[in-house]
């Protein structure tokens, strides 16, 4: 490439019934809301309530996004469920510099030794955010702040807007756990 | 004034159905087109669109539901997707040689067997021959403007034709990305109400799609291919009066980088977008590459297409299909055959790839560049090259 990238890319790894497509959903919305460009997208097929899955998401603040196809070498990699590390190479093709965003009570060095991850990592204990902020530990719009935070690829006012009309009377539990994230997440 | 949200393209799709205000909506559900039927019936629900939703029982009547709906006049919508699209074949082929302006999206998938819920061309290669309009989107945007397009299309007097708009299932139907839907206002300046010429009612009875004996059925087809031929110079027209009105060209062969390049990549659906970024470095690499994409199926566009790439010594055609034990790519043997009385003509290249979802990545597309321009240098015996395949 003879121009730099403006593309952000994003791989999001969660299990089936976690709601990793709703967070690259409202991440991408609120990025278009910002006059951005990006995508959000599954990995494609029959999905299965617990198996491992993950989703997309490409953020370019310049120019249309028109790569369609799987991301391989992201920029940042997000875990939504830490018992995913040590069964799925979540690290994968991740670019040189690209940051793991785990939802994990560890730090990020106990991480870092325990899965043996070069890349810099952070960490947020989303599960417990979410069971005290939502009532269940359902953790994808929880880690929608830490992923903010750590890309400032958006500003997080833009997920307000698309958390409340996703989540109607839910949406401000759903802004309070992402603020609350967007706080928490150490690195 | 439309502005641009983050929608499912599916959502828009079907959102772009509401504001050409359709009568009768009859489908069945099937992956991938699953999310544009569930809006739709969704609005219909909601009391916020005012439509008869026909829940049908198979693909098979939901065709005949739309062929006695649109011959009576109503606006009629309906999607499908692979098996679905197999199962309705037979009635698909009525709709044409009726002169039923009904309007289709297919989310095109791979044929079974084996199963594959997952894009390829192969469901939209099996209704080439049945006389529809066929209009490829590439991006949300375009499967929006062209749902709008395909009812004026249709519905226009010179034309009276069935559209399919094809999407690449999940590549397309299942993202999110930025979309512009236009104001109602617009599209109804844009889109007049249907007026079907000849509508069923009892108290004037005509007969359509009626017995034809030999001494009358060529006249019929014959009829029937001029009709879709001549209608090439109102889609157009349309898609000339959809740029005024909206700011948003299209034509039958979409240009990119194509003029005076020496080799030529010609795509169509979603992964042309891809391929796109390829050209981009490659051009950036200083090597003389271009691309068109195919945006309009049938009726082909022969002269177009012999314009597009008068500059070039090689054209690489990349199929998502196959056709068994034959030439190869379906897209290809059109472009070969538009080609082979021609004096001045590029060498061209058969691939295929992107199979049941197989995914083609820009590192893919330039390896495709790349080993094209080497078989136009060397030669072949193969018919057609399939791309990324494990043998």
């Amino acid at each position: 490439m003879t121009k730099e990238t403006s593309l952000m890319e994003i791989r999001w790894h969660g299990r089936g019934g976690q709601g990793a497509v709703t967070s690259t959903e409202m991440l991408a919305q609120a990025a278009i809301s910002e006059g951005k460009f990006a995508q959000a997208f599954p990995s494609f097929g029959p999905e299965r309530r617990g198996a491992p899955v993950q989703a997309f998401n490409r953020i370019d603040s310049r120019e249309p996004v028109r790569i369609r196809a799987d991301i391989l070498q992201p920029d940042y990699v997000v875990v939504l469920d830490p018992s995913l590390l040590d069964k799925v190479n979540v690290t994968s093709g991740l670019k040189k510099g690209g940051w793991v965003i785990v939802n994990t009570r560890k730090n990020a060095s106990e991480i870092k030794s325990e899965f043996k991850i070069k890349y810099p990592v952070a960490t947020v204990n989303a599960t417990k955010i979410a069971r005290e902020v939502l009532g269940v530990p359902i953790v994808n719009t929880t880690m929608l702040g830490a992923v903010v935070k750590i890309t400032g690829v958006i500003d997080k006012k833009s997920t307000h807007a698309p958390l409340e009309k996703r989540f109607g009377r839910l949406g401000e539990r759903n802004i309070k756990a992402m603020e609350t994230a967007f706080e928490q997440v150490a690195f | 004034m439309a502005t641009r949200v983050g929608v499912e393209v599916s959502i828009a799709l079907a959102d772009a159905v509401k504001l050409a205000n359709p009568d009768v909506i009859a489908a069945y559900p099937i992956t991938p087109q699953t999310h544009i039927v569930e809006h739709l019936a969704e609005l219909v629900a909601n009391g916020e669109l005012d439509a008869e939703y026909i829940p049908v029982e198979s693909e098979h009547s939901a065709m005949s539901a739309c062929l006695g709906s649109s011959a009576t006049g109503a606006r009629t919508f309906t999607a499908t997707a692979s098996q679905g699209l197999a199962l309705m074949n037979e009635v698909v082929y009525v709709a044409a040689p009726m002169r039923l302006p009904i309007v289709m999206a297919v989310a095109n998938r791979a044929l079974s067997a084996p199963l594959s819920i997952w894009c390829d061309h192969s469901d939209m290669m099996s209704v080439r021959d049945t006389g529809w309009i066929q209009i490829i989107a590439e991006n949300g945007q375009q499967c929006v403007d062209n749902i709008i397009c395909a009812f004026r299309i249709g519905e226009d007097k010179r034309v009276l034709l069935p559209v399919m708009v094809h999407l690449d299932g999940f590549n397309l139907t299942h993202v999110i990305e930025p979309i512009e839907l236009p104001e109602q206002s617009e599209v109804d300046k844009f889109l007049p109400p249907c007026k079907f010429p000849l509508p069923l009612n009892p108290d004037k009875p005509v007969a359509m799609g009626d017995f034809a004996p030999p001494i009358i059925f060529t006249e019929t087809k014959w009829a029937q291919e001029m009709n879709i031929r001549s209608s090439k110079k109102v889609i157009l027209e349309i898609w000339n009066k959809y740029y005024k009105a909206f700011g948003r060209k299209y034509s039958p062969v979409e240009k990119y980088h194509s003029d005076g390049a020496k080799v030529v990549l010609m795509t169509m659906g979603a992964i042309g977008e891809t391929a796109s970024v390829a050209i981009d470095e490659m051009v950036a690499e200083g090597q003389s590459v271009g691309q068109i994409r195919l945006r309009l199926w049938r009726p082909f566009p022969f002269e177009e297409l012999r314009e597009s790439v008068k500059d070039a010594d090689v054209l690489i055609v990349l199929d998502r299909a196959i056709s068994y034990g034959g030439p190869g790519g379906p897209l290809a043997s059109e472009v070969k055959a538009a080609f082979y009385d021609q004096v001045k003509k590029p060498k061209i290249i058969s691939f295929v790839g992107g199979l049941g979802g197989r995914d083609i990545t820009v590192a893919g597309f330039k390896d495709i560049v790349k080993k094209g321009i080497e078989i136009a240098k060397s030669g072949s015996k193969k018919e057609y090259e399939i791309y990324g395949v494990r043998e």
